[in-house]
């Protein structure tokens, strides 16, 4: 069955992969910090998602006097919580691309100039249409998760930490770290109510990368020729014949 | 040129009540008491700065809040502290006989007054739509503000374009500080703004010779560096998660927070919560309503009222941000749902054909 996976290869594979595949053997892609990293993350953003829709959209009315609750207020404390671990979350991810290895920084740049790059993302939309019988090998993201990876999850992330900690600079307050860093971002939106309409609606853009990104890893995991799930907990890529 | 004290003492007012008055101003103000001596002196010794006030594309409610001030009374800053040389609405000359004030001030008190502008300048149609002594607005307030020491942007008109600037805007209406773009602006904005931020800008400008500390949008940071929110009455009730859920039923009798009925105070920078209206006596939330943000920028076109989110419209459809995310997010999840039946049914079309194959061999 390996044998005849080799021969199938298309010649055109690309030459950083190809030896990769060539050969059925696992393959150490995510190492240990990026795999705390991708479920404290995950664990972070569930957090935010849950908390940031109460606080936009809150629950009914509490019973009894106000200083026997404090509902809205744990809620913030718990998103802004979430929300630093998120932030310094991404920093430690930035970092950690810096002094990874080479899968550690797919996340943070599109080889756009590359031809095979683009001929990788064809072959990888004709294995998404159901044409091609081949998905993608090479240890790493393919192609099309690259882009979903660094257009949807990184701009993503990237937006809402910095209309995230603008709107938290406005509790702060004028002079506290957030607003001297990022209250520049309240004038560029326009005020700060259009800055809580874009912070919604970019947790919605999340929400989708989500959808998209547990049923993409459920769907290769099956139907792909090499791991994915468990590669992000125990780090290695394998064959799965 | 005489000194706010001597104008003062000619118009028969004591060094005590002079003495109380800067006690006063300087508690308006929000300073502490070591300030009070320095005011005393300022107004003993500087001469009196002349204020022109002009009128664009307006609705004339700043002049109304203005002269409703209380602390200090607007009496005292128009009469005593600056000598408010030309405004049409308050002064008693009309017609040439106030443009020809207008021209005297500019050219004695060269780059020695203060451009104070109400409304806002409309540029389409050549600047028709507003029209001050038969010439278009625009026209006067670039020849007035060119010899200003510093302007004035009285209320959201001239700070932000307000209800005439909404859109479609059809006369392009354009705030003050996107036609003159070399002069020092302090926008005080608001709809208008409060009658006690308006005079304590004045008094602080005149008492201390410099504009006041302005925040990144050009805004005194002593009346607008914190939201309605941050200062709310209510807002022990926000933090409690107690809310006025509809208008008149039993949260909105309790005084709960209004938040879930739209108020604004969360994005809204403004005094209100601290100095009030009509003298410190309410403000709208106090009396139950929701904050509308009018001094944010370009309220008139973010939506309702009663929305805390903007709208967003395209395509023809009006649709907020959980709707149009959840149907993003669902349509998501369909897809996803589709496309892993799709791949099952093909799945299991190769196997049988893989099978026949191997029958047939």
């Amino acid at each position: 069955m390996a044998i005849e996976i080799t021969a199938s290869k298309p010649a055109a594979a690309p030459q950083a992969t190809a030896a990769t595949a060539a050969r059925p053997r696992s393959v150490y892609v995510y190492e240990a910090p990026v795999r705390i990293w991708h479920w404290v993350n995950m664990l972070a953003i569930l957090v935010l998602c849950v908390t940031g829709y109460f606080i936009g959209k809150p629950l009914p009315t509490q019973p009894g006097e106000a200083s026997a609750n404090y509902l809205m207020g744990t809620l913030r404390f718990v998103h802004f919580t979430a929300a630093y671990v998120f932030a310094i979350g991404l920093l430690g991810r930035i970092y950690w691309a810096l002094v990874g290895n080479a899968f550690s920084r797919e996340l943070f740049y599109l080889p756009v100039f590359t031809r095979s790059f683009w001929q990788e993302v064809v072959a990888m939309l004709k294995w998404y249409a159901l044409i091609s019988r081949e998905g993608h090998t090479g240890a790493g993201h393919n192609p099309l998760a690259r882009i979903a990876m660094f257009g949807m999850f990184l701009f993503g992330s990237l937006f809402m930490v910095f209309t995230g900690f603008a709107l938290y600079g406005e509790g702060e307050q004028a002079g506290s770290w957030a607003d001297r860093l990022f209250g520049w971002v309240v004038p560029l939106f326009g005020q700060p109510q259009d800055v809580h309409t874009w912070h919604r609606l970019g947790m919605w853009y999340l929400v989708a990368f989500i959808v998209f990104h547990i049923y993409a890893s459920i769907r290769e995991d099956i139907m792909g020729r090499e791991t994915v799930i468990s590669t992000m907990v125990n780090g290695y890529r394998s064959p799965k014949e | 040129m005489e000194t706010f004290y001597e104008v003062m003492r000619r118009q028969g007012i004591t060094r005590r009540s002079f003495l109380k008055y800067c006690a006063l101003t300087t508690t308006s103000l929000g300073l502490g008491p070591a300030f009070m001596p320095r005011i005393a002196h300022a107004m003993e010794t500087k001469p009196r700065t002349p204020v022109l006030w002009l009128h664009g594309l307006e609705c004339t409610c700043c002049s109304e809040s203005f002269i409703r001030s209380a602390h200090p009374l607007v009496k005292d800053v128009v009469l005593s502290m600056i000598s408010l040389d030309y405004d049409d609405t308050l002064m008693a000359a009309a017609g040439h006989q106030a443009e020809a004030i207008l021209e005297e001030v500019m050219a004695k008190y060269k780059g020695n007054y203060i451009l104070a502008v109400e409304g806002n300048p409309p540029l389409n149609q050549d600047g028709m739509s507003c029209i001050i002594g038969g010439r278009p607005f625009v026209e006067q307030l670039k020849r007035v503000s060119k010899d200003a020491k510093a302007i004035i942007s009285w209320g959201s008109c001239a700070s932000w374009g307000c209800v005439q600037a909404a859109r479609p805007n059809p006369t392009q209406a354009t705030p003050v500080h996107k036609v003159i773009t070399d002069k020092p602006i302090i926008k005080v904005p608001g709809c208008p703004p409060i009658a006690e931020v308006m005079t304590g800008v004045i008094t602080y400008m005149l008492t201390f010779d410099r504009i006041p500390e302005l925040d990144r949008q050009g805004r005194p940071k002593m009346f607008y560096s914190q939201r309605i929110h941050d200062k709310c009455y209510r807002r022990p009730h926000f933090d409690a998660g107690q809310f006025v859920e509809s208008f008149d039923d039993e949260g909105a009798r309790r005084g709960y927070c209004l938040y879930k009925v739209g108020c604004k105070g969360p994005t809204t920078y403004n005094a209100c919560s601290t100095v009030r209206w009509n003298g410190g006596t309410s403000f709208p939330i106090q009396a139950g309503h929701g904050c509308i943000g009018c001094s944010e920028e370009g309220f008139w076109d973010k939506g309702s009222f009663y929305d805390r989110l903007t709208d967003v419209h395209g395509f023809g459809i009006e649709a907020n941000a959980d709707q149009i995310g959840g149907a993003m997010a669902g349509v998501v999840g369909a897809a996803a749902a589709a496309h892993a039946a799709a791949s099952v049914l093909k799945r299991v079309a190769d196997k049988r054909a893989a099978d026949q194959n191997q029958t047939v061999a």
